[in-house]
């Protein structure tokens, strides 16, 4: 039988985080990171800031387009 | 009246569909690659321009003029670095934004201190921060967590295996999180509140 419940510690699961909350780990990988979380409240905390990271990259990285670049584009498109 | 000519009509969609597609076209511009970003959307605009006839369908012509502008700029990219050097991690792997913000406790009267910091953050300071980073980790980490595209999406665009995507994104991270904590620390962002 394959083993699938091994501890992990702090700096594994928190290297796995951001993997974690894309699930781009193998499922066995997932099921360590969830078994060191349901023990470990400093790295829940690291989680949530993760969580808190990744929409505050959404919300926050893309800009706005300035009115005169818009103009210029938009004339830009018109000479096409 | 004169009849409009099959190739009026691609012109005009084609200038509807990029005009629509302005803002998200220079927001992805522009966290890629900082004030050229006109340049970019230029060049996108014009082999779109040009391969608009092939487009299948329209509805999904905001992605394809996105995959347009990863292409230039993976290209200009490889012009650049012909070899692309990937930084060590030893130095970085160890960095934990969250763990810096506890011990440094920047914020003292703060009951949220982790929320409090990334709010101090205006948009300009995050594209500050994102710039700061080696293109090849930047590029990575705007079209995954701001753009929303799939690492294989990813891995496919940029002609790379999707484990290297993963370990750019890895470093990605941890590079844009201590990046923030020493542009927080150079501006006095926090003090400035």
């Amino acid at each position: 039988m394959t083993e699938t419940h091994d501890a992990i510690p702090c700096s594994e699961a928190v290297r796995q985080l951001w993997d974690y909350l894309d699930h781009a780990i193998a499922p066995e990988d997932q099921e360590k990171v969830d078994k060191h979380l349901s023990f470990c409240r400093k790295c829940c905390g690291e989680l949530e800031f993760a969580k808190e990271l990744r929409e505050f990259l959404a919300s926050k990285g893309a800009g706005e387009i300035p009115s005169d670049v818009k103009d210029r584009l938009e004339r830009f498109v018109g000479d096409l | 009246m004169g009849e409009v000519t099959l190739e009026q009509r691609t012109k005009d969609a084609f200038r509807r569909l990029a005009i629509s597609e302005l803002p998200a076209l220079y927001a992805l511009a522009r966290s890629l690659v900082g004030n050229d970003a006109e340049d970019l959307v230029q060049e996108t605009l014009l082999l779109g321009y040009r391969g608009f006839a092939g487009l299948k369908e329209v509805s999904a012509g905001g992605r394809w003029l996105k995959r347009i502008m990863l292409n230039v700029f993976r290209d200009e990219l490889r012009k650049r670095t012909r070899t692309v050097e990937e930084l060590p991690m030893n130095d970085i792997e160890g960095f934990s934004l969250y763990r810096t913000l506890v011990d440094e406790d920047p914020l003292p009267y703060s009951d949220t201190l982790h929320a409090d910091f990334l709010e101090a953050f205006g948009k300009d300071d995050v594209r500050e921060v994102l710039m700061r980073l080696p293109e090849i980790y930047r590029g990575v980490l705007v079209l995954r967590y701001i753009d929303g595209f799939a690492t294989k999406e990813i891995a496919r665009v940029f002609g790379v295996p999707l484990g290297t995507v993963l370990a750019r994104l890895h470093r990605g991270r941890k590079l844009f999180e201590r990046e923030m904590w020493t542009y927080a620390e150079e501006t006095e962002l926090l003090v400035k509140g």
